[in-house]
């Protein structure tokens, strides 16, 4: 038969198991023997069905988290030892800190609550066909657009030098509390900025929150002038802080 | 303040076993093919892995060592004593190698139809040694090397077998 020896040595070849001189001799008479190289493609298309219909079967999470609870570390016996005679004193501890945790675990609720509605009100504005019910890039346009809507007033930004773009503003509401909606455009991003009332936001107003990933976004707080300003984006942490750079700067001057 | 500590090579050990989880898994119902079975097989596995993690060298082929394990395991339950009695290893390996099909026919076949579900009912239709040899190469892309580690035997034997598991393959997609 034509090509015996090679055709012997065919799926070791395709295994990717022959010495290095050998693949090399056997690429070369790939190249020029037609019918070892129709052989060799057709072993390859069976390891490929082979491999497909391999991968069949899924563990589910339930037993997957069964396994790794089976597995997972154990506290060291030597620890548990002397961890008794600690136990008391970390028991007065965890007493004393869970009024402060339960404190602290409702305050973060609240503000996840918070930032969930102000992502929705991002996602929501975005996707309607108005978006902004004052449209210009001119922020002698926009800020004065808002008096008489809201009970407060706020500084924008000169935009000149930057790569950022006001798109327009409109009123909205958090808490039943009337702030204003502005959006920002960076490239192909949207930006939203909240301005509302210190205090709305029923977070820790005085500790600012540096640019954070929420619910996917990115997401930064801070309080100033008696302000609450939060932004909202998809666009990267670095652009979000730089926007807020430049509201925090307007806002002193 | 020092609060709590854990066994850092259980630790380890995690890092190390859960990544193979799913192939594992996977491999373990090839063998089985029993949901209820493949679950005990590799609980079991992961069970005696750990119990054994300290006898194992860091460094050498972990993955290779848990396939062994769960082989192991799978070998001395009811269901592979009853697999391996009705396959007689010790003829396989008088085989050498053969060409494992000529010609493009069973292929062909294949590719036309995409018939996933023929080849998996080819490969379910193979005796348990040519099943799980097939499935370490194919599937888990394993060396020679760490096959024969795996199996515990030659990798002259792992050539023969694999050898004749692609030529029984091929007859069952031939059918």
């Amino acid at each position: 038969m034509v090509c015996e020896s090679w055709k012997t040595q065919l799926d070791t070849y395709l295994d990717g198991e022959l010495p290095s001189d050998e693949m090399h001799a056997f690429d070369a008479h790939l190249r020029s023997c037609g019918s070892c190289a129709a052989d060799a493609l057709a072993r390859v298309q069976r390891k490929r069905s082979i491999q497909t219909a391999g991968k069949r079967f899924v563990p589910s999470p339930e037993f997957r988290q069964r396994v790794r609870q089976s597995i997972e570390p154990k506290p060291r016996p030597g620890v548990v030892g002397w961890g008794w005679k600690m136990a008391t004193a970390m028991l007065a501890i965890l007493v004393a800190g869970l009024a402060v945790t339960d404190l602290g675990r409702q305050r973060t609720r609240q503000e996840q609550q918070v930032y969930s509605e102000l992502a929705d009100l991002h996602v929501a504005t975005l996707a309607s066909s108005s978006p902004v019910d004052v449209v210009s890039s001119d922020r002698h346009t926009v800020k004065p657009w808002f008096q008489g809507r809201i009970p407060f007033t706020f500084e924008l930004p000169e935009l000149e030098k930057s790569e950022f773009s006001l798109v327009g503003g409109r009123v909205t509401y958090l808490e039943q509390t009337a702030g204003a909606h502005l959006i920002y455009k960076l490239r192909k991003h949207e930006i939203s900025v909240f301005i509302f009332p210190a205090g709305v936001s029923r977070s820790r107003e005085d500790e600012p929150l540096p640019v954070t990933k929420k619910l996917s976004f990115n997401m930064e707080t801070w309080s100033q002038g008696g302000l609450w300003y939060c932004i909202i984006s998809d666009t990267s942490a670095a652009d979000v802080d730089k926007l807020a750079g430049l509201l925090k700067g307007s806002a002193i001057s | 303040m020092y609060v709590s500590g854990t066994d850092p090579q259980s630790d380890t050990f995690e890092a190390l076993a859960m990544p193979l989880f799913d192939q594992l898994y996977n491999f373990a119902y090839w063998l089985t093919q029993n949901r209820d079975e493949t679950e005990d097989l590799v609980q079991e596995t992961y069970a005696k892995a750990l119990k054994g993690f300290s006898s194992f060298q860091l460094g050498t082929n972990f993955r290779a060592w848990m396939y062994r394990i769960l082989r192991n395991t799978f070998l001395t339950s009811r269901t592979g004593l009853k697999a391996t009695m009705t396959v007689p290893l010790d003829l396989e390996e008088q085989d050498g190698l053969e060409p494992a099909s000529e010609g493009a026919t069973p292929e062909a076949i294949l590719i036309e139809r995409s018939d996933q579900q023929r080849m998996q009912s080819a490969i379910d239709d193979l005796p348990v040694a040519s099943r799980e040899i097939l499935l370490l190469c194919e599937v888990e892309e394993m060396s020679y090397r760490e096959i024969a580690e795996t199996l515990s035997i030659p990798i002259g034997t792992v050539m023969s077998r694999l050898s004749r598991a692609r030529r029984m393959l091929a007859e069952r997609l031939r059918r």
